[in-house]
């Protein structure tokens, strides 16, 4: 794909006026880095630091058939959101049961919902909820993705710096809440979620008001050492929170269940794959994902194969890095599902050579109690 | 970008200088500058051999794996240890501590015209 076809968020400008590299991701061309992914990872985890995932794309379902067509398209139940401000982590499954994408879905009032769904698969997330939302009635879905520009604030200092800036009591706005409100004069959609294994906020505005409130969060911090941070220090974030990323962990072929997001997945309910998805916890899964440490010297990269002691292939790493902030490599990956308890030798083959691994607890990194 | 002007150069980014009987070989500036932090390198054993335009090992930023590739054929005679748990100076001296193996080269003066000077790494960075 040529550089001409790569499309731009509103905060394109600002990233290149900030010397960010930009690169290709998922149709888009996104910072991976202001300076340092190493430094913009660790002001995540000990500051806080600032993210444009303007990217991703967002789905609104509005009208007294709302939550009937959300509860049918996505995996999680929706009844959990008892009422509006209220979130949680779901996934779009085929009939298969296999991941067509994960997202978060925001109830945003008593029959309005929101789901924000990954870069790569918006259009063909769209196809898919155009042609389910086709026999529901009662219900007006729409395509709100350039709608919407998306900012992350995530880290431990985010809430106080955020608070001097919003016109609204954070302490009310728990894990997984939404609410309306304004930051820096600006109204916005402020919700407590995030990728990052830390606390934090993701903020939702018009794409013309994105680079204010940008500027506006990143000069309350400048001071405490807040950065902005890209996508090479957000996937590495979310790869120490043992969080998953689709085309990684999630595929088509691949269940929640297998990914170990099994309390995401509702057991009742006649969801789109929920027949799939029983039949699967019923008769057992194909493979399950692990989180690994290396014992040896050498980086896990995405596609290597795991191998027991005695040689076997067994598996393949979704995901792999040098983690910045645990300092060590570490990886997720696939395998046969009765090697996957905690404490497991196995080896992952980094350029034709076996490098010593074992399976280590979910997540590799939980942010310290306050 | 610091091209040091005493210094001979691969396409692939990376240099080498000799000194006495011995060529010392890193990757450049802008190489280190495009990897982003270097967080990994492997390199071959002391006494191993290798060829010109081969690959002798490997450099890891946060994001990828890359190929070294050798700007001279010889016997490696040392390699930088230090680069095991501070692979952050390829990043902070990439002409100086963060050199990577020295080779005793088996045929240099023929070797050397493959390579480029500073003037001719210079262009090749700035049209790349």
């Amino acid at each position: 794909m040529s550089n001409d076809a790569l499309k731009r968020t509103p905060l394109y400008e600002v990233h290149r006026q900030l010397g960010a590299r930009m690169v290709p991701f998922g149709g888009w061309e996104m910072p991976v880095q202001y300076t340092s992914i190493l430094e913009e990872h660790r002001a995540v985890r000990t500051v806080a630091g600032l993210f444009d995932v303007s990217h991703m794309g967002e789905f609104e379902f509005e009208g007294p058939g709302a939550r009937d067509l959300v509860q049918h398209l996505t995996a999680n139940d929706v009844d959990k959101l008892r009422e509006p401000g209220r979130a949680q982590y779901s996934m779009f499954l085929n009939e298969q049961g296999g991941t067509i994408d994960d997202l978060v879905v925001y109830r945003l009032e008593e029959a309005r919902y929101l789901t924000v769904v990954n870069a790569a698969n918006i259009e063909k997330d769209w196809a898919h909820v155009s042609q389910v939302a086709a026999a529901f009635s009662g219900v007006e879905v729409r395509n709100r993705s350039d709608d919407y520009a998306l900012l992350a604030f995530q880290g431990p200092r985010a809430a106080d710096i955020l608070g001097r800036l919003a016109e609204a009591d954070l302490t009310t706005l728990k894990w997984y809440r939404i609410m309306p409100a304004e930051v820096a004069g600006i109204p916005v959609l402020l919700a407590r979620t995030g990728y990052t294994g830390e606390d934090g906020f993701e903020l939702f505005v018009a794409p013309a008001q994105a680079a204010d409130l940008w500027h506006a969060l990143l000069d309350a911090g400048r001071d405490e050492g807040v950065l902005p941070a890209g996508l090479g220090a957000r996937d590495t974030l979310r790869l120490e929170a043992s969080l998953a990323l689709y085309g990684h962990e999630l595929d088509e072929e691949t269940s929640p269940l297998e990914a170990g997001l099994g309390r995401f997945v509702a057991e009742e309910g006649n969801y789109i794959g929920a027949e799939a998805t029983r039949r699967l916890r019923e008769q057992g899964l194909r493979k399950r994902l692990v989180m690994l440490e290396m014992r040896g010297r050498g980086i896990p990269r995405q596609g290597y194969p795991i191998l027991t002691p005695e040689g076997e292939e067994v598996g393949y790493v979704t995901s792999g890095s040098f983690a910045p902030w645990l300092q060590k490599s570490i990886a997720m990956a696939y395998v046969r599902p009765e090697l996957a308890e905690v404490g497991r030798r196995l080896d992952v083959l980094i350029r034709g050579r076996p490098v010593e691994a074992v399976t280590v607890p979910r997540p590799f990194y939980k942010r310290p109690r306050k | 970008m610091n091209v040091p002007a005493d210094l001979l150069y691969t396409d692939e980014h990376e240099w080498v200088r000799l000194e006495g009987d011995v060529a010392v070989v890193g990757i450049t500036d802008y190489a280190q500058h495009e990897l982003g932090d270097v967080v990994y390198v492997e390199l071959p054993e002391v006494g191993s051999t290798v060829e010109q335009g081969k690959p002798f090992g490997v450099v890891e930023s946060v994001k990828a794996a890359s190929d070294l590739y050798a700007p001279v054929s010889g016997e490696v005679v040392e390699v930088n240890t230090a680069l095991e748990d501070a692979p952050e100076l390829v990043n902070d001296d990439p002409y100086g501590e963060g050199w990577m193996i020295k080779v005793r080269p088996s045929n240099w003066e023929a070797e050397k015209a493959n390579l480029l000077d500073a003037e001719a790494y210079r262009r090749l960075i700035e049209e790349g």
